[in-house]
């Protein structure tokens, strides 16, 4: 029996430690975030309740970081902020702002204005009649914002995982990355668990006796304020060097679980994504990270490869993987998308993800004028035939390749192309591929091994080379799936250690090895 | 007691109070009385510092109200709004504790009071506990009254009191009001735009009309000697009830006819007015009652007829 068929249960058992400490992160970071959210947004939402001229645009601007999606905004406040707890908490903060201000707004405007005079009528000051008329009466609508930022937070904070903030979301990010069902459940249900309770023990209180209102007010800030405290239990050992992984990498045998099977690496790890994990160790968040070796940003960054001497990363040679199904229709589809193989080499791939990733051109001109260059390119003839959907997975690379495939068949046949873009990470793109929503992705021979069919170490020991592991994949991906590997394409994207170059030449690390030996040396 | 000299609101070219003055003595009932609009909810708001005048001065017990802290002049004044403005997530005990508590008085002193004044207001110590929601309409405007006397100002202000109560609500709450102890020490401001209400518990009407002050005087002297054609067009339709409403026995005390009784016994008051004595007379068998004049100790008997032909005889006279 392999990983993925063992239960659910089960899994969140063997977890059980991670499980509970990321819960504990996740139910801290909603309500760090919320404490200050109600700190700043209530009195905000008194002050332009006041002075209503202000209403417009504060609600606005609240109403701008609303819209700013949650991956992009934690992409901004990295050279800010840094990563880990504290640009987590500012972008959790900036969500929940806007239900707590326009509910507060919202409430206080609406108390009777009857209620109003008769309090100033009877000579209470300004204060008295803040404390003791507006805001007991505007309590139930200033809690359902409490409510609906609370909910907002526990859906946002699994993000966090992205930027080394922890959470539920490593669970669920790995998952995805993964293709592990049982991995993405045990982070997914906690956290809707999570929302569905907090969301009804808040209407309880919501609905309580206007007279209980006042009790609530008086115990809501300790009740957030220890549910806060939960980030502080599970607080991560400090070491010499700080590795940033992706979920990925975290559960996959030849990743973090193969450093430390193999090489008996021990270091201090945090979880983030790979969008911002370059930036982060060049901006010395983080020491140690898991690349690709043909990213761009390698370039870009001044990092270097760390040499992987006993051989835990198998090869990732790319190539387009294709439903059978879409050969038999698209009989040119082969031979057109077997044009590139061959052309890119590892440094070449570098180069164009460099420019897409850090000049930041569009993958479609890179794309264009790379088959240009090699005299590959034919304008669009007239698409009279049916659609090839292409798909890919969500980085540059992927990106590019896309781009030459859409290219190719314009040029070359008179099929159509649709392409999706963008399909998160590679269960994404398999299950599309799978249940015929796309004809085809580039996928890497080392994923296909390990992700999909999952190959026990037995099996992964006699895959020695980059030949073997490509047939190998190719005859099951056949047999179990019906899917097609056409030719590679010529680059071995293959994970990688990574350290700034600087800093691996002053404390002299060019093996894995080397940064075993140093993280053990006094 | 209360002065106003030369007051006005202006909002912008808006003038809703247009340079009125009027005084109003210990004890005594005044009535801004108008439509909508004429500027009386606007004159009442200045006299609390509500609403701050454009121009003019407010005397309250010879001391001009701007030299206090609002909070603290609002404190010594009692106020009662159309709507109660009762708190909803008070209790009817809290609402009426909240000028006590504000003047921090201490606990028992609270209570007593509370109590003395729930049983003057024909409320049940077992409202007490109540939230204002769980109160009929009357009961609320009493809750509302209660909590503007609690601390006994010597000026009570009143913004259609009754104005929201269904009509048969708001007889028997006025009449009570016209009864309560408690209020025959006060002077009293009172708005309505309800014209049989201001005559009814007015000493003395204001009759306002876009900012201005048209008349001001007892409710006879404005059926009998109205200052122009508005005073007389705004009583027109109730003219006749008014009259009913307004003429004391005082007033034709000697236009009746000497007719001698037997007993002084039952004997009613000669304060009582025209519409008053009409009600008791038909309300006899033998369609006459008894009047005294306190004065001078003279008896009267009365008859519907001649109580009819004696006013008849009034309103001739004094509408030459």
């Amino acid at each position: 029996m392999n990983e993925g068929q063992q239960s659910l249960f089960s899994f969140m058992r063997q977890e059980q430690d991670k499980l509970i400490s990321q819960t504990l992160t996740h139910i801290g970071l909603t309500f760090i975030s919320l404490i200050i959210a109600v700190a700043i947004g209530l009195p905000l939402g008194i002050l332009i309740a006041n002075k209503r001229k202000l209403s417009g645009t504060v609600l606005g601007i609240a109403g701008v970081f609303q819209t700013i999606p949650s991956i992009a905004l934690l992409g901004f406040l990295i050279p800010v902020l840094g990563i880990g707890a504290k640009p987590a908490i500012f972008a959790l903060l900036l969500y929940a702002l806007l239900p707590i201000i326009r509910n507060t707004y919202t409430g206080i405007i609406e108390v009777n204005p009857a209620i109003k005079e008769a309090a100033k009528a009877m000579g209470m000051g300004y204060w008295q009649i803040l404390f003791q008329v507006d805001i007991p009466l505007a309590m139930p609508v200033i809690l359902a914002g409490i409510r609906t930022a609370t909910v907002i937070n526990v859906g946002v904070a699994t993000l966090a995982s992205l930027i080394a903030a922890g959470g539920l979301g490593e669970f669920i990010f790995g998952g995805i990355s993964l293709n592990n069902t049982n991995m993405i459940l045990a982070g997914a249900i906690p956290a809707a668990l999570l929302a569905i309770i907090f969301d009804f023990l808040l209407s309880q209180v919501q609905h309580l006796n206007i007279k209980r209102v006042r009790d609530v007010t008086m115990a809501l800030p300790v009740i957030l304020l220890i549910f806060a405290g939960f980030y502080l239990i599970p607080s991560a050992y400090a070491g010499k060097l700080t590795a940033g992984f992706t979920p990925e990498f975290m559960g996959r045998r030849d990743g973090d679980l193969g450093l430390r099977d193999k090489y008996g690496l021990k270091i201090h790890t945090v979880v983030i994504s790979d969008a911002v994990m370059y930036k982060a160790a060049y901006e010395k968040h983080l020491d140690v990270i898991s690349g690709y070796s043909t990213d761009g940003r390698l370039k870009a960054y001044d990092l270097v490869v760390l040499q992987d001497d006993k051989g835990i990363f198998p090869p990732y040679y790319a190539a387009p993987i294709v439903s059978a199904e879409a050969l038999k229709k698209f009989p040119q589809l082969e031979s057109t998308l077997n044009m590139l193989s061959g052309h890119i080499t590892d440094s070449i791939m570098t180069e164009l993800n460099y420019r897409v990733d850090y000049l930041h051109q569009s993958p479609e001109k890179v794309a264009h004028d790379f088959l240009v260059d090699k005299g590959l390119f034919k304008p669009a003839t007239e698409a009279t035939g049916e659609t090839v959907r292409i798909g890919s997975k969500i980085f540059g690379e992927q990106y590019i390749l896309a781009e030459m495939y859409t290219m190719l068949i314009r040029g070359y046949t008179n099929y159509n192309v649709s392409t999706k873009t963008g399909l998160g990470g590679t269960k994404i793109c398999f299950e599309a591929l799978t249940n015929n929503q796309i004809d085809l992705y580039p996928e890497y021979t080392g994923t296909g091994l390990l992700v999909m069919l999952q190959a026990d170490k037995s099996i992964t020991d006699t895959l020695t080379d980059k030949d073997k592991v490509y047939n190998y994949v190719k005859q099951q991906f056949k047999t179990k799936y019906n899917i097609e590997w056409l030719k590679p394409i010529g680059f071995n994207n293959a994970y990688a250690l990574m350290m700034r170059k600087k800093q691996a030449n002053e404390l002299n690390i060019q093996t894995i090895s080397d940064l075993k030996r140093y993280l053990e040396s006094k | 007691m209360i002065k106003v000299e030369h007051l006005s609101k202006h909002y912008g070219k808006l003038h809703a109070v247009d340079g009125i003055s009027f005084e109003v003595n210990e004890g005594e009932n005044l009535i801004l009385l108008g439509t909508s609009g004429c500027g009386k909810t606007t004159t009442l708001k200045m006299l609390n510092r509500l609403i701050e005048p454009t121009s003019g001065k407010i005397f309250i017990n010879g001391r001009n109200i701007v030299e206090q802290q609002p909070e603290e002049l609002r404190r010594g004044i009692g106020y009662v709004l159309q709507d109660t403005g009762l708190f909803p997530h008070y209790t009817v005990a809290e609402n009426i504790a909240i000028v006590p508590n504000l003047l921090k008085w201490d606990k028992k002193r609270i209570a007593d009071r509370t109590f003395e004044l729930v049983e003057k207001l024909n409320l049940s110590r077992s409202h007490l506990k109540l939230y204002p929601a769980q109160l009929s309409g009357g009961q609320q405007q009493r809750v509302g009254l209660a909590r503007a006397l609690v601390a006994d100002p010597s000026v009570l202000l009143m913004d259609e009191p009754f104005g929201a109560l269904d009509p048969v609500t708001r007889f028997n709450i006025r009449q009570e009001f016209k009864d309560l102890d408690e209020l025959k020490r006060k002077t009293i401001i009172m708005v309505t735009h309800d014209v049989q209400e201001a005559f009814e518990l007015g000493d003395r009407i204001c009759l306002m009309d876009k900012g201005r002050i048209v008349q001001a005087g007892t409710p006879v002297e404005l059926l009998f000697k109205p200052a122009n054609d508005f005073v007389t067009g705004f009583l027109k339709e109730q003219r006749l009830l008014l009259e009913f409403k307004a003429v004391t026995l005082n007033d034709i005390w000697d236009l009746l006819p000497n007719i001698k009784t037997r007993s002084s016994k039952n004997a009613i008051n000669c304060n009582c007015t025209v519409w008053e004595t009409l009600k008791i007379i038909t309300s006899q068998k033998e369609n006459a009652v008894a009047a005294t004049n306190p004065i001078n100790k003279e008896t009267k008997t009365i008859t519907f007829t001649q109580l009819m032909s004696t006013f008849n005889q009034y309103q001739n006279s004094e509408a030459v």
